[in-house]
C-alpha cells in the first residue's frame, strides 16, 4: 500500500491551499505584518492589500467591494446574517428550509429560543424548496429568508432567483448560503437578486478560517462582535491580512477557471454517475440535473456508510457518507431525511465531490473499486438477500 | 480513520467466520436496520460446544469487527462458557472500541446467546 494513489473525492468538507494562493499569503506573515488601521507605510501595505482582496471577491460574485465584509469563515457569516437581521427586529418571523447546513439552521433554532417563530421548509424528493412554499409561509412579520445555494451533501441548486423574488414582492430580505457554489457555478448577486450571500476560502482553495459576507447596501444588521467598528462596524476584529489575501487571491483564481472546471468537472461527474448506477440497487442523491458539478451522491441497499468509507480509505480513497454510524450524535442526516429516505436509506450513502486536482484516472480507479467494495459489504450484509 | 484499533481494523479487513451455516442448530439475530447495525449469528453444535459459528453483519466497521471477534472467541466453547462472554470481554479483545460505538454496535455477544437460546428452545432444554 505504499506506492497507492490518494484520491481526494471529499472537495465538498475542504480542498487544499492552492500553492499560487500560499505564495500569495506569505508575504503577509513575516514582511507585510501592518495593520490595516495603522498609519504608517506598513499599516498602508495592510490596507492596500485588503482593499484588493475586497475587490477580488467582489468582482466574483458581481458585487460592489463596499457590498463585502471580511469574516471568519462561512459559518461566522451565516450567522451574522441570520442573527444579525433578526437582532435588529428583535422578534418576529424567520423562513429557512430543513435542509440548511447547521450554520443556517442552529442559529435559527437559537432564535427560537430567544422568542423567534421560524419556519423550516419541506423540500421534494430531489431536494428543491419550491418557490410557492415561500410565499405561502410569508407572514407580516417575517423577517428574512434564509435559503442555501446549493445543498453541501446532496448537491442540489436551489431556485434561489425565484424564491428572491417572491420574497422580495413582500420586502422579506433574503439570505443565501453560497458557500458551496461560488467558484464552481456562475454566483452573480444581481442575477440572483438576494441581499446576503455567505461564502468561505477553504471550500475554493484558499486557507481555513476566513469568509465573507455580501450584504447589499442599505440591508440592516446587527454585529455578532463589537470592538473597535472594522468592516463598517459589522465584524470588529484587527483585519486577517493573510487569510483575506488568501481569499481574494482564491476567488480571482475561480473566477478565471470557472468555465474550463464546471464543464470538465460536470463531465467526470457525470461518467461516475452514469456507471456507478449502473451497480444493482445504487441510486442517486439529488437533483439529476440541477446539482453542482462536483457532485454525486449515491445510496446502496443494504450496506452502511462507515464501512463503505473505511473501505474506501483502505484503497486510498476519501469520501464521505450521511450515515449515522458516522456521526458523532449517531443521527441520520438530516438532508437525507428531508428528501424522504428512512434511516436505513440513509445509511448507505456515499458522498464523492471531485475538485482541481481530480483526474479521469482518478474517476477510473473509484469505477474499478467501488463495484468490489459493495459486493464484499453486501456478502456481509444480513440485509442482501440475492 | 483512526478512531478505531488496529484489532478493529484487522478485523474489519479480514472478517473470521463470515457467512452462514446450511443447517444451523441454532440462529440469533440482534440489532435494528434504524440504528445502523444487525448481526446474524448461525452456530453448529456437537456435543455441548459450539463446533462452528458463523455471522452476517449490517453495520460500521465496530460492528463487523464484533462480530468476527464473538465468532473467534467462542467456537470450541461449551455453551454455557458461551453464554458467560460479554460485549464488554469482545471490546476488549478488540483492544477497545470508540465509546461512541460500544453500545450501538457491541451487539455480538448478545447475537450470541440469543442462538444459543434458539438451540437449547429446539432442544426442549430451556
Amino acid at each position: 500500500m505504499i506506492n497507492m494513489k490518494h484520491i481526494y473525492l471529499d472537495h465538498a468538507a475542504t480542498t487544499p491551499v492552492d500553492p499560487d494562493v500560499l505564495d500569495a499569503m506569505l508575504p503577509y506573515f513575516t514582511e507585510r505584518y501592518g495593520n490595516a488601521s495603522s498609519l504608517h507605510s506598513q499599516g498602508t501595505a495592510a490596507k492596500e492589500a485588503l482593499d484588493e482582496s475586497r475587490e477580488q471577491v467582489a468582482s466574483l460574485i458581481g458585487a460592489d467591494p463596499d457590498e463585502v465584509i471580511f469574516t471568519g469563515s462561512g459559518t461566522e457569516s451565516d450567522n451574522l446574517a441570520v442573527k444579525g437581521v433578526a437582532m435588529r427586529h428583535g422578534s418576529g418571523h424567520i423562513i429557512t428550509s430543513q435542509i440548511e447546513h447547521p450554520a443556517v439552521l442552529q442559529p435559527c433554532e437559537y432564535l427560537e429560543n430567544k422568542g423567534f417563530d421560524v419556519t423550516y421548509l419541506p423540500v421534494d424528493k430531489h431536494g428543491l424548496v419550491d418557490p410557492s412554499d415561500v410565499h405561502n409561509a410569508i407572514r407580516d412579520d417575517t423577517r428574512l429568508v434564509s435559503i442555501m445555494h446549493a445543498n453541501n451533501e446532496i448537491g442540489t441548486v436551489e431556485p434561489v432567483r425565484e424564491i428572491a423574488r417572491v420574497a422580495h414582492e413582500h420586502e422579506v430580505p433574503v439570505h443565501t448560503d453560497a458557500v458551496q457554489t461560488v467558484g464552481k457555478i456562475p454566483v452573480d448577486i444581481q442575477e440572483l437578486g438576494v441581499d446576503m450571500l455567505s461564502l468561505s476560502a477553504h471550500k475554493i482553495y484558499g486557507p481555513k478560517g476566513v469568509g465573507a459576507l455580501y450584504i447589499r447596501d442599505g440591508t440592516q444588521l446587527e454585529p455578532l462582535l463589537h470592538g473597535g467598528g472594522h468592516e463598517h462596524g459589522l465584524r470588529s476584529s484587527t483585519e486577517n491580512i493573510p487569510g483575506v489575501v488568501g481569499l481574494g487571491t482564491a476567488c480571482q483564481l475561480a473566477k478565471e477557471r470557472l468555465d474550463g472546471e464546471q464543464k470538465r468537472l460536470t463531465g467526470l461527474r457525470d461518467r461516475l454517475i452514469d456507471t456507478v448506477l449502473e451497480i444493482e440497487e445504487a441510486y442517486l442523491n439529488g437533483h439529476p440535473e440541477k446539482r453542482l458539478p462536483n457532485n454525486a451522491h449515491f445510496r446502496f441497499t443494504a450496506i452502511e456508510g462507515e464501512s463503505l468509507l473505511l473501505s474506501l480509505d483502505e484503497q486510498g480513497i476519501a469520501a464521505s457518507t450521511g450515515s449515522a454510524c458516522s456521526s458523532k450524535k449517531l443521527q441520520a442526516s438530516h438532508v437525507l431525511l428531508a428528501i424522504g429516505l428512512d434511516a436505513v436509506e440513509a445509511h448507505g450513502s456515499l458522498r464523492l465531490t471531485l475538485g482541481k486536482d481530480t483526474t479521469e484516472e482518478d474517476v477510473d480507479i473509484v469505477l474499478r473499486v467501488l463495484p468490489g467494495i459493495i459486493e464484499r459489504l453486501r456478502e456481509m450484509s444480513p440485509l442482501w438477500s440475492r | 480513520m483512526s478512531m478505531y484499533s488496529e484489532k478493529v481494523m484487522e478485523h474489519f479487513r479480514n472478517p473470521r467466520n463470515m457467512g452462514e451455516l446450511e443447517h444451523p442448530d441454532g440462529v440469533g439475530t440482534v440489532g435494528n436496520p434504524v440504528c445502523g447495525d444487525v448481526m446474524t449469528i448461525h452456530i453448529k453444535v456437537e456435543g455441548d460446544r459450539l463446533a462452528d459459528i458463523k455471522f452476517k453483519t449490517f453495520g460500521c466497521a465496530a460492528a463487523i469487527a464484533t462480530s468476527s471477534m464473538i465468532t473467534e472467541l467462542a467456537k470450541g466453547m461449551t455453551l454455557d462458557e458461551a453464554m458467560q462472554v460479554n460485549n464488554e470481554d469482545v471490546a476488549d479483545a478488540l483492544e477497545g472500541l470508540p465509546q461512541v460505538k460500544m453500545h450501538c454496535s457491541n451487539l455480538a455477544a448478545e447475537g450470541l446467546h440469543k442462538a444459543i437460546q434458539d438451540y437449547r428452545e429446539k432442544q426442549g432444554k430451556d
